[in-house]
């Protein structure tokens, strides 16, 4: 239990970091930009209670924020997924993939499951981040585009990162 | 009352959601006024710390490119008028005063994009003063806090430049297409007017920020809608907003007299 707890607040930090000293700079094409920290959110214990879940969220929301000057923005786009997660959790599994001890991933639920459940929840996450960000609706399918290409490139951060550190166990 | 509680109990997660996605807008509301960003100048004190640590090990790696900008910057100062003018004769008043800073924070790619530089009150640096490049223009300082400053980039939406066509010395203000940070609009363009391919844009003096005559940048299409009375026109910005390293800060030495004189029109 206390490894487990120790085990997120590394990759809490390690995910704050990244995302604010590396892919914050990294801007494909003029104005795409990654945001795996949302990783966090995503791979915590399917135990996490609601309200922590919630909690942690805006955490992780404030303090990308705070190190980026972007003041609320990634707050709301992280307390929403934190609330939908299980929603979307309930909606695609069966009852008997979520038995105790289970960790939210590639090897333990299957290419299929943890693709679904990651698509949804960081598409919902672009959408909220880029459309607050600009707050009005005149440039669309500007937005949607930034969104959707940002989009993929996070999933693709995250597929990379799930097998480059979760394969090698047992 | 039971009811109200039993009611509460039951959803508990969905109002923290609520009151957690409240704060969040409400922080944001507060921060889209810029003037007003509290926030923003009690953080940057810390996070301005880590940024530029973050930048200190970053510079490292881009040490060569900071010895060519300044041998380049070297090079033009040692053959612009300003620099003639000053060697010959001392006494030569400059109205502005130049403070070199360091960008410690720089974003092109939001709707809004500020920098943070390492220079802040004690370094005299105030409100309303304007932020340029070797190149170019950069922006307009908004908020100080003791150690640094926070600008509003060219690149924002509530930018809006008063500048003038070099060689009419029409006056024009611009803005920004809030995509592409290589790019900026020119509006106001009385349509008598022809520009061509490559037309230079500079600043007008009149806002009191900038000096006259500095470059922002060069017209790269400009289209003639008939039956406008305005016209606008793309321009390329001068200075590469995605790589900036030092950049001057501007201090006017007449400008608050300047400013006295305009309130007394105002006041009568």
């Amino acid at each position: 239990m206390n490894n487990l707890i120790t085990k997120n607040i590394i990759r809490f930090i390690f995910l704050v970091l990244f995302q604010v000293f590396i892919l914050n700079n990294i801007q494909l094409f003029g104005h795409l930009n990654p945001y795996l920290y949302i990783l966090f959110i995503l791979l915590l214990p399917l135990e996490t209670p609601r309200w922590l879940l919630l909690v942690l969220a805006f955490i992780l929301g404030f303090s990308i924020d705070y190190l980026s000057n972007t003041i609320g923005l990634n707050i709301a786009a992280s307390v929403f997924i934190a609330f939908l997660r299980p929603v979307i959790i309930r909606l695609i599994s069966q009852k008997t993939e979520l038995g105790s001890g289970v960790y939210i991933g590639i090897r333990d639920m299957g290419l299929k499951w943890f693709f679904l459940y990651t698509a949804i929840l960081v598409l919902s996450h672009h959408l909220i981040l880029f459309y607050l960000e600009i707050f009005r609706f005149t440039d669309f399918f500007v937005t949607l585009n930034r969104a959707t290409l940002s989009f993929l490139f996070t999933m693709i951060l995250i597929f990379i990162s799930q097998y480059l550190f979760h394969s090698s166990k047992k | 009352m039971r009811y109200f509680f039993a009611f509460l109990k039951k959803y508990n997660v969905f109002f923290l959601f609520v009151i957690l996605e409240t704060i969040a807008f409400i922080l944001m509301a507060n921060s889209q006024n810029y003037h007003g960003s509290i926030i923003i100048k009690s953080t940057s004190q810390f996070s301005g710390s880590l940024n530029l640590a973050y930048t200190n090990m970053a510079d490292y790696f881009g040490l060569k490119k900071i010895n060519e900008s300044l041998m380049h910057e070297n090079a033009n100062l040692k053959n612009s008028p300003i620099y003639i003018a000053i060697s010959d004769s001392v006494n030569t008043k400059e109205p502005y005063n130049y403070i070199g800073a360091r960008v410690v924070l720089n974003s092109t790619h939001k709707p809004s994009n500020y920098l943070m530089l390492n220079k802040g009150i004690k370094d005299d640096i105030k409100i309303d003063m304007g932020v340029v490049s070797e190149n170019g223009i950069v922006g307009t300082v908004i908020e100080v806090s003791e150690n640094y400053c926070l600008v509003m980039s060219v690149l924002n939406e509530n930018s809006k430049i008063s500048a003038k066509i070099k060689k009419n010395n029409q006056l024009v203000n611009i803005v920004w297409n809030k995509i592409d940070y290589m790019r900026g609009v020119l509006t106001d363009i009385p349509t008598h007017l022809q520009l061509l391919y490559g037309d230079s844009i500079i600043t007008s003096g009149y806002s009191l920020v900038y000096p006259e005559g500095i470059l922002i940048g060069t017209i790269e299409s400009y289209n003639n809608v008939p039956g406008k009375s305005l016209n606008t026109a793309i321009i390329k910005f001068a200075s590469d907003f995605n790589s900036l390293i030092f950049v001057y800060i501007i201090s006017s030495l007449q400008k608050e007299e300047q400013l006295k004189l305009i309130e007394g029109i105002e006041n009568e």
